[in-house]
């Protein structure tokens, strides 16, 4: 074995001891009984919690709403640009990168504090379930990572001659966009989404500023005050879910043809 | 330019195309400066230049993916200007890349028929037909990864025939291959244009591509026709200098009088058709090398420069009292080599005046 060898594998080894240290300890954690020994109790915790399920439903919920519309709105306009505005490019990446530089908590401030001198919601209709409230912030979260995965996507194909050669055959360009440019751009879309996932899944601040607890990430929290071995359980199995989504993703996106598969 | 407007007036009536008056500025720069020009029913007609002359505007304009700032754009006699692409029965042949990465070569072909509503058996049938007039019908399952690039621009002709357009427009199709493929490819394309009798525009920055399988050529610099004519009479006959120039190599030589429609060149005599030129323009294989002891004893002095050997013919660089030639001698023993004497002589019945 070389020295570059060896001191490759101890770098490796530190590194998988100091991400996988906390996550066995937590795994072990989860899996103490309360009235000692091992034992599922907290894990089934999860599972009979009626509240808990009832917070992952509204999660996931918004979490498919929020990707729905995010993707609607970057893939046509991620393209449009690319097609007729290659100027305003530059402008569009700036803008694309506000949401990240502005914190969460300004932009959940701000309308809590609109409301709060209003006395009330501006659109009480919007703000009456967490679905319709939080979503138009987790879009405006999204947006950035979005168009950033899609644009991606788009730089990486012919897109103009792809566009140019449907619409030559008789598409138009909705027809041009769903039948040809979607389908290629496919794990670039997936990655949007996943993404998008992701972050609702995991957001906590706006939810808790404008007072919606009934989401995933807030009733982990809510649960850990009182229950640490469910919470630390429940932090365990959103990490599950993350990864299974991550390698749905990677596999739904790297899926080869079945003709690529027969000749290879 | 004269030329260009016989050109173009030659095909109008019965014109299968027509670009009338088409202006396309970019801000202060002009890709095309006022083209008229006119496809006639059947016709390959290979539009010709250099990079930047407009010539793929001209096609974009044709195929619906431009408007042009001024003028109008006819196709079987109908004005298309304002047509959307999808509209325009168009079948169109891209440089490269222009497959459909995630259809097979069968649903690349079936796509234009797919989008004019025909059924799956037929778009099936049609689509085997075609792959099997440009030589893939085994390989319709495949994608365009799976496809060599030469492969790959024939499903993409099979794809633009495949809608029975009424004009073939092909961009530069050829320039993405390499040299072997190019050729084949050339007469193939050339092959199914006649046997299909379709119009077509060709794209090319290649003359010899252009000269192979055009029925006539248009060369367009800057934006403007230089010249509209036949293959043989634009390398033969160069209407302009720039013609004269980018469609092959030409030797610009000085002439002097020599008795009435005669001039002297390169030491010999030579007629000359219309007035006197103080220039003519003599083509590379209009020249030969050798002892000036050949036809008439006649020739030129000079002492090679350079020699390179191409094949059939070995191109020379000779210094004369008149400059430098270049002569494209055919290939054989004895032909001198850089820094030898040798004695240039021309073919006087192909001697042309300069314009």
């Amino acid at each position: 074995m070389t020295r570059g060898r060896r001191w490759r594998v101890v770098v490796l080894a530190i590194a998988a001891v100091y991400f996988l240290l906390p996550l066995l300890a937590a795994a072990e954690f989860s899996l103490r009984s309360p009235g000692g020994g091992y034992g599922l109790a907290n894990w089934l915790a999860i599972v009979s919690d009626p509240v808990l399920l009832a917070a992952l439903g509204t999660s996931l919920q918004i979490a498919v709403v929020t990707a729905v519309v995010v993707l609607a709105l970057v893939v046509p306009t991620a393209v449009w640009v690319r097609l007729q505005l290659p100027g305003l490019a530059g402008v569009l990446e700036s803008a694309t990168i506000l949401p990240i530089v502005i914190p969460p908590v300004v932009m959940a401030a701000g309308i809590a504090f609109v409301q709060a001198n209003l006395g009330g919601p501006v659109f009480p209709a919007l703000f009456a379930s967490s679905t319709t409230a939080l979503t138009p912030f987790y879009v405006i979260l999204a947006l950035p990572f979005a168009y950033r995965a899609v644009d991606n996507g788009l730089a990486a194909i012919p897109l103009r001659t792809l566009v140019e050669a449907a619409r030559n055959l008789g598409a138009g360009l909705p027809t041009a966009l769903l039948r040809v440019v979607l389908p290629v751009i496919r794990s670039a879309v997936l990655g949007a989404a996943f993404l998008t996932l992701a972050l609702v899944l995991g957001e906590i601040v706006i939810a808790r500023i404008l007072l919606y607890t009934d989401t995933f990430p807030v009733a982990i929290v809510e649960v850990g005050r009182s229950r640490a071995g469910v919470a630390v359980a429940l932090s365990l199995a959103s990490l599950l879910i993350t990864w299974v989504l991550l390698l749905a993703v990677s596999l739904a996106g790297g899926r080869r043809s079945p003709a690529d598969r027969a000749s290879s | 330019m004269s030329s260009a407007a016989a050109g173009s007036a030659a095909g109008s009536g019965g014109a299968a195309v027509e670009f009338r008056g088409i202006r396309r500025s970019y801000g202060s720069t002009h890709a095309l400066a006022g083209l008229d020009l006119a496809l006639r029913p059947g016709e390959l007609l290979a539009l010709l230049g250099p990079s930047g002359c407009g010539k793929t505007t001209a096609l974009r304009l044709l195929a619906g993916f431009d408007r042009p700032t001024a003028g109008q754009v006819l196709i079987g006699g109908r004005d298309v200007t304002d047509v959307p692409a999808s509209r325009r029965d168009t079948g169109m042949v891209f440089q490269a890349y222009s497959l459909f990465p995630t259809m097979t070569a069968t649903e690349n072909v079936a796509f234009g028929l797919r989008m004019r509503k025909v059924g799956a058996a037929e778009r099936r049938r049609r689509a085997g037909e075609l792959l099997e007039l440009v030589g893939l019908g085994d390989r319709g399952g495949s994608y365009p990864h799976q496809l060599s690039g030469g492969q790959q621009q024939r499903v993409a002709l099979a794809r633009a025939l495949a809608v029975a357009p009424t004009v073939l427009l092909l961009d530069e199709p050829l320039s993405a291959l390499d040299a072997r493929v190019r050729v084949q490819l050339r007469d193939e394309i050339r092959r199914l244009q006649l046997a299909e009798g379709i119009t077509t525009l060709f794209v090319t920055h290649d003359q010899s591509e252009a000269l192979a399988i055009a029925d006539r050529v248009a060369v367009l610099n800057a934006g403007r026709l230089e010249q509209v004519a036949p293959p043989q009479e634009v390398y033969g006959s160069p209407a302009t200098a720039f013609v004269a120039a980018f469609v092959g190599v030409v030797n610009r030589l000085a002439a002097v009088p020599d008795g009435p429609g005669r001039v002297r060149v390169l030491g010999a005599s030579a007629a000359l058709d219309g007035p006197h030129a103080d220039t003519v323009i003599v083509r590379p294989e209009a020249l030969t090398v050798g002892a000036a002891d050949g036809v008439d004893g006649v020739g030129e002095p000079g002492t090679v420069v350079t020699r390179t050997f191409l094949g059939a013919v070995t191109r020379l660089v000779v210094a004369t009292a008149h400059g430098e030639v270049t002569v494209d001698a055919v290939t054989r023993p004895g032909l001198p080599d850089a820094g030898e004497p040798t004695v240039v002589r021309l073919d006087t019945a192909r001697v042309r005046a300069a314009t």
